[in-house]
C-alpha cells in the first residue's frame, strides 16, 4: 500500500515537471522566435517609408531595441564573432516578468493589450471546439457500434471507407464545399460570421469531420475488442438483448480508450480551428492569428495566440490523463 | 494484400507518374491568363474547367502534383534520416543523449500540435516553399526518433547483436550492419503515412497563405482562390477539383501505409 502512494506522488509530480518543462519551452520558443522574422520587424511592420524617429519610437516602445536574451554572439568591428553578457535586462525576461503580471505585451498595430484581445476570442474558440467535439461524438459512436457489432459485412466495410474518406478531405475542402451547398445553393445559412447560433452549424460540422471519421475506427476496433470478453457471454447468457449487451455493457468499457484519443485529438481540433475559423470568418483566436497576427505582421499577437493555444491544448491532455486514469483503475496501478 | 492497399499503391504510381511528366501531361500554360476564358465549366477543350482568371484547372491539378510530392519526399525524407539517427543513438547508447532526446524531445514537442509549430514557424520566417519545408521537417522527425528508439532499444538485446559485440565489432558495425536493418521496418509503415501528413500540412499552409506563394498551382492556394463567394456560384468545379486531388493523394498514401502495416505484422491481419 505505501508503495503504490509512492508510486502514486512520485508520477503526479513528475508529470507535473513535464508540464512545467513544456510550458518554458513554449514560452521560450514563442519569445525567441521573434528572432527569425527576416530583417528588422520595425520595418516590416512600419513599412519602408518611416522616419529614422518613428523606428526607434517604436522599438523603443515594443522592447525591441533591448537585446533579445541574457547573452548574444554579435561581430566586432574586426568582424570575428564574440560573446557578450547583456544581464537580466533583456527581452526575454520581460516577457516572462509580463506573463506574470497577466500581460502579454501590447498588439504592433492596435496597440492595445494582446491578452485583451485574446480575452475577447478565446469564448468563440472554445465554443466551436466543443461544438465540434459534440457533432463528432454523436456521429462516432452510433456509426463505430453499428460498423463492430457487424464486423466483416457490407456495413462495416462501407462504414469504414467513409471512416477514411473523412479522415482524407481536409477541413479546407470540406467547409467551401459545405458554404457552396448550403449557403449559396440552398441558401439555408450564412456563409460566415457568427451573429445567429445557426451560423455555428457548418464550422463545426467542418471542424468534427475529421475527428468523427477518426473516432469512428476508435469506437469499431474498441466494440469488436470488448465483444470478445466474458462478460459479455455472462450479459448474453442471462438472456439481455443484443443492444443491451452492446450499449449497456460493451460501450461502456470501449469508450475508455475512446477518451484517450479525444483528448489526444483536441490538437488536431484546436490547430485545424486556425483554418476553419478562416474559412468561415468565425472570430476566434485562429482568426486573430491568421489576419490579425501573420496576415499584417504583427508578431505580439502572434506569440499570444500560439502561446495559449499551445497551453489550452497541453491543459486539455492533462485532464484528459486525469479521466483516464480515473476512469480506468488498472492504469493507476500498473 | 487487400484491396485497399492495391488501390493505394496504384495512385501513389499515376500521382509519381504526373508529377513526372507534368510538363507533357498538362494542356495548357499554368500560368496563361485570359479573363475571357474565366469560370468556364469542363470541357473537351478545358477538362477541369478554368478558374477566376481563366487559368486551365486540369493543368494546375497536374503541376500541383508535383508540389504535393515534392514537399513531401523532402519532409518524409530528411525527417526519417534525421529522426532514424537520433533515435538510434538514444537507444543504442543511452546515458545523456537519451536523456535528453526520449526525456526532453519527446515529452515536450509532442506535447503541443505540430501544425501550430508550423505555422507559428512560417509565420516568423515569412511565407515560401523551402522555410515551409524547414519547418515540416522540425516538427516531422520527432516521430521517427522515438519510433526507431523504441525499435533499438528491443533489437539491442537479440542474441545476434550480442554475437557480434563478442566477435569484437565496432558500435558503429554494431549500429548500422546488424541493429538498423532489423528496426527500421516499422519506419516504413510511418513515412507513407508521414507523406500523407506532409501533403496536408503543405496545402493547409498554403491554404493560410504561408506556404508557395500564390500564382505557383499548389492545390491549397487553387481552394484559396477558389472559395470565395463569387467563384463558389460561377465556378464550383474550381473548388472541387483541387479537393478530390489532395482527398485522393492523402488516401492513397493512408491505405498504403494501413496495408503496409498488416502486411509487416501478421498479427494485426487478423482483426
Amino acid at each position: 500500500m505505501r508503495s503504490v502512494f509512492k508510486y502514486k506522488v512520485f508520477g503526479a509530480l513528475r508529470r507535473f515537471a513535464i508540464f512545467l518543462l513544456v510550458v518554458w519551452t513554449v514560452v521560450s520558443l514563442v519569445t525567441l522566435l521573434i528572432e527569425l522574422v527576416p530583417g528588422d520587424p520595425a520595418v516590416s511592420v512600419l513599412g519602408e517609408q518611416a522616419t529614422p524617429e518613428q523606428f526607434a519610437q517604436f522599438r523603443e516602445k515594443h522592447g525591441l531595441d533591448r537585446p533579445p536574451f541574457f547573452f548574444s554572439f554579435p561581430r566586432n568591428p574586426e568582424g570575428a564573432r564574440h560573446l557578450q553578457w547583456h544581464g537580466a535586462d533583456n527581452r526575454y525576461t520581460e516577457y516572462w516578468l509580463a506573463l506574470f503580471h497577466g500581460d502579454m505585451g501590447r498588439s504592433f498595430r492596435t496597440d492595445r493589450p494582446v491578452s485583451e484581445l485574446i480575452l475577447e476570442r478565446y469564448p468563440a474558440t472554445i465554443e466551436l471546439a466543443v461544438a465540434a467535439l459534440f457533432i463528432a461524438v454523436l456521429i462516432a459512436i452510433p456509426l463505430g457500434v453499428i460498423a463492430g457489432k457487424n464486423r466483416g459485412t457490407w456495413i462495416d466495410n462501407l462504414a469504414s471507407v467513409v471512416a477514411l474518406i473523412g479522415i482524407s478531405l481536409p477541413g479546407f475542402v470540406i467547409g467551401p464545399m459545405l458554404v457552396y451547398v448550403f449557403a449559396v445553393k440552398l441558401g439555408w445559412l450564412a456563409p460566415s460570421g457568427r451573429f445567429d447560433w445557426t451560423d455555428l452549424i457548418l464550422p463545426s460540422v467542418t471542424l468534427g469531420a475529421a475527428l468523427s471519421a477518426i473516432l469512428t475506427r476508435m469506437v469499431r476496433s474498441s466494440v469488436i475488442e470488448e465483444l470478445g470478453e466474458d462478460y459479455v457471454r455472462t450479459a448474453r447468457a442471462k438472456g439481455l438483448s443484443e443492444t443491451q449487451v452492446v450499449y449497456k455493457h460493451v460501450l461502456k468499457n470501449g469508450l475508455i480508450p475512446v477518451v484517450t484519443i479525444l483528448g489526444l485529438q483536441l490538437g488536431i481540433l484546436l490547430a485545424g480551428a486556425i483554418i476553419t475559423e478562416k474559412i468561415f470568418g468565425w472570430p476566434g483566436l485562429g482568426l486573430l492569428l491568421v489576419e490579425d497576427g501573420i496576415g499584417k505582421r504583427d508578431y505580439r499577437v502572434v506569440q499570444g495566440c500560439v502561446l495559449v493555444i499551445s497551453i489550452t491544448y497541453i491543459v486539455a491532455n492533462m485532464l484528459t490523463d486525469t479521466i483516464y486514469r480515473w476512469l480506468d483503475p488498472r492504469i493507476r496501478v500498473s | 494484400m487487400n484491396r485497399l492497399t492495391i488501390i493505394g499503391i496504384v495512385i501513389v504510381v499515376i500521382l509519381v507518374i504526373i508529377a513526372i511528366f507534368a510538363p507533357l501531361i498538362a494542356t495548357h500554360d499554368v500560368g496563361a491568363t485570359n479573363l475571357s476564358l474565366r469560370y468556364l465549366p469542363p470541357s473537351a477543350e478545358y477538362w477541369f474547367g478554368t478558374d477566376s482568371t481563366g487559368r486551365d484547372i486540369f493543368s494546375r491539378v497536374v503541376f500541383g502534383a508535383r508540389i504535393s510530392l515534392k514537399v513531401g519526399l523532402v519532409v518524409v525524407s530528411v525527417s526519417a534520416v534525421v529522426g532514424t539517427m537520433l533515435g538510434a543513438l538514444a537507444g543504442y547508447y543511452g546515458g545523456w543523449i537519451d536523456r535528453v532526446i526520449s526525456g526532453y524531445v519527446f515529452n515536450v514537442f509532442l506535447a503541443f500540435p505540430g501544425l501550430l509549430l508550423a505555422i507559428a514557424m512560417v509565420a516568423f520566417l515569412g511565407a515560401g516553399l523551402n522555410k515551409l519545408i524547414f519547418a515540416l521537417c522540425i516538427i516531422g522527425w520527432v516521430g521517427y526518433a522515438r519510433l526507431i528508439r523504441g525499435q533499438v532499444l528491443k533489437v539491442r538485446e537479440y542474441d545476434f547483436v550480442q554475437a557480434a559485440r563478442a566477435l569484437g565489432a565496432s558500435d558503429a558495425r554494431i549500429l548500422f550492419i546488424h541493429i538498423l536493418p532489423n528496426a527500421i521496418q516499422p519506419l516504413i509503415v510511418q513515412a507513407s503515412l508521414g507523406m500523407a501528413g506532409a501533403v496536408l500540412s503543405e496545402a493547409s499552409l498554403s491554404f493560410l497563405g504561408l506556404g508557395v506563394p500564390p500564382p505557383a498551382p499548389s492545390w491549397g492556394v487553387m481552394i484559396e482562390e477558389a472559395r470565395d463567394l463569387s467563384t463558389l456560384q460561377a465556378a464550383p468545379h474550381a473548388l472541387i477539383f483541387p479537393g478530390i486531388a489532395i482527398a485522393l493523394t492523402v488516401l492513397a498514401f493512408n491505405f498504403l501505409g494501413d496495408g503496409l502495416r498488416e502486411y509487416l505484422d501478421p498479427r494485426q491481419r487478423a482483426r
